[in-house]
């Protein structure tokens, strides 16, 4: 029994190898680049505007105003990588009702470079809003004192995220491989439906605490 | 090991091109997309509301003109209503001045009929009755009118009073020249002798009658002396008759209805 989709390699090469991780990546990327080129290829600025772009602009601008919400002040410059997040583990869990596809956010590889990528962004976006000084003042608030608290928070908290979503997409997709094996029927379904509403919660977790943190990094000097 | 660090570099580099990519064909061009309908719209609206005031100015502008027109009309009506009337009034004026003419013209020439009436009925009136009494003395009597006439102004010559006579006679003695005996016909030798002789009684043997004609006589006889006269004449009976066709004539003129019962009474 595998727990990674890591673990199928389709080519190997010393370091260098691909696996189901990279390829279903690979394929969602492009989903979501081609799917969103055809859309934009042709937007119109126009009253009535084409259903696709309709949906796009839903989605841009629920986004835009979640990371609103979350106390970012200008989430146009973050939607970006906040965005893409979001979208990115949304489109890897909806395509669980494909049978063979396996989603890359249930490798624990997948979630970690995702959590590894927020806990760059972060120090990135606050030095670039406070300063490199003043970025690194943050971590001396309240006091001093808390500093190792404050390290020991950063990486752990970049641990939690890799693990809590590497944890429920897998266990996700285990519970549905289990569950065909036991019961064939009907209720692996039920559970697929399950599996695509966590997914989706994930995905908004995910990138609501990755805003939260972002947000903090960026704000804490302010407040 | 669950985690394979060549996979998470992997990742962590598709990740990066995934954001890349999302950023070139999703967020920008929506975005951009969202920016350009929202600034239209604004700008719609704006035009709109641009449109709207000028609109409203044009509608105030319009009723603006509206009340002045109809203030306009209104004052040209009253102006035109009152020149009516006077020009009303000026035309009654005029019509009753010429109806006012022409009555009294009317009236004028009707009196002036009248008048001319009259007095054509009053001399043909005398002629008539002078003939007639002619006629009916002559007939009955024998005696010409004129020696009837000479006859009755006798008898008026002797029946003065003294106070008259003595103005007479004043009148006489004043300038001395004789007694003017003047009739409308020649009177006859004996109607001459008898008033000459009734002269005389009245007035004394030295007073000397001259006789001459009067044409305005009409039937009478008239004693002039100095100013002072004494005369008889149909004349006085003929301006009784006048007098009561002149009121006959006065009640046609107010009710002929009466006029035509007086005739038929009389």
């Amino acid at each position: 029994m595998r727990l990674s989709p890591d673990e199928v390699i389709f080519w190997q090469n010393g370091f260098f190898k691909l696996n189901a991780t990279i390829v279903w990546t690979w394929v969602l990327m492009l989903i979501l680049v081609l799917g969103s080129r055809l859309v934009t290829r042709r937007l119109s600025s126009a009253v009535h505007i084409p259903r696709w772009q309709n949906i796009l602009e839903i989605i841009v601008l629920g986004i835009l105003q979640q990371l609103k919400e979350v106390g970012l002040k200008h989430p146009e410059k973050h939607i970006g990588f906040l965005g893409t997040l979001f979208l990115f583990i949304a489109i890897a869990s909806l395509c669980t009702i494909f049978p063979i596809y396996e989603p890359p956010t249930g490798s624990l590889s997948t979630t970690a470079a995702l959590a590894i990528s927020v806990f760059i962004a972060s120090p990135m976006f606050g030095i670039r809003e406070q300063g490199f000084v003043g970025y690194l003042k943050t971590y001396l608030e309240p006091t001093p004192l808390m500093l190792p608290f404050n390290l020991i928070g950063e990486v752990s908290r970049t641990l939690a995220m890799a693990i809590r979503l590497f944890g429920n997409m897998m266990s996700g997709t285990m519970i549905l491989a289990i569950l065909l094996a036991i019961t064939p029927l009907i209720f692996p379904i039920v559970m697929s439906l399950l599996g695509l509403l966590t997914g989706m919660v994930q995905a908004y977790i995910f990138s609501i605490i990755s805003t939260v943190y972002i947000a903090a990094a960026m704000q804490s000097s302010e407040g | 090991m669950l985690i394979d660090w060549f996979t998470v570099i992997a990742q962590v580099i598709n990740f990066l091109i995934l954001v890349f990519l999302l950023k070139r064909f999703l967020y920008k061009p929506i975005l951009n997309a969202i920016d350009e309908r929202e600034k239209r719209i604004a700008a719609q609206l704006q035009e709109a509301e641009a449109q709207k005031t000028e609109a409203q100015n044009e509608h105030m502008k319009f009723q603006q003109l509206n009340e002045d027109f109809a203030k306009r009309t209104d004052a040209m009506m009253a102006a035109a209503e009152e020149n009516a009337t006077l020009e009303r009034q000026h035309l009654l004026e005029n019509a009753r001045k010429e109806y006012e003419q022409l009555r009294s013209g009317l009236q004028e020439s009707l009196k002036s009929e009248h008048a001319n009436l009259g007095h054509d009925l009053k001399a043909r009136a005398q002629r008539e009755v002078f003939e007639i009494v002619r006629r009916v003395l002559s007939d009955l009597a024998g005696t010409s009118l004129e020696a009837q006439i000479a006859h009755v102004f006798v008898q008026k010559l002797q029946s003065i009073g003294p106070e008259e006579k003595a103005k007479l006679l004043s009148a006489l003695h004043a300038n001395g020249r004789p007694v003017m005996v003047r009739s409308a016909f020649d009177l006859d030798a004996g109607a001459q002798t008898e008033l000459e002789n009734s002269v005389k009684n009245l007035l004394g043997a030295d007073i000397q009658v001259q006789f001459g004609q009067a044409p305005e006589e009409v039937g009478g006889i008239e004693l002039s002396a100095n100013g002072f006269k004494i005369n008889w004449t149909i004349a006085d009976y003929l301006d009784s008759l006048e007098k009561r066709i002149s009121e006959l004539q006065l009640v046609q003129q107010n009710n002929p209805t009466e006029l035509q019962t007086a005739t038929d009474g009389n």
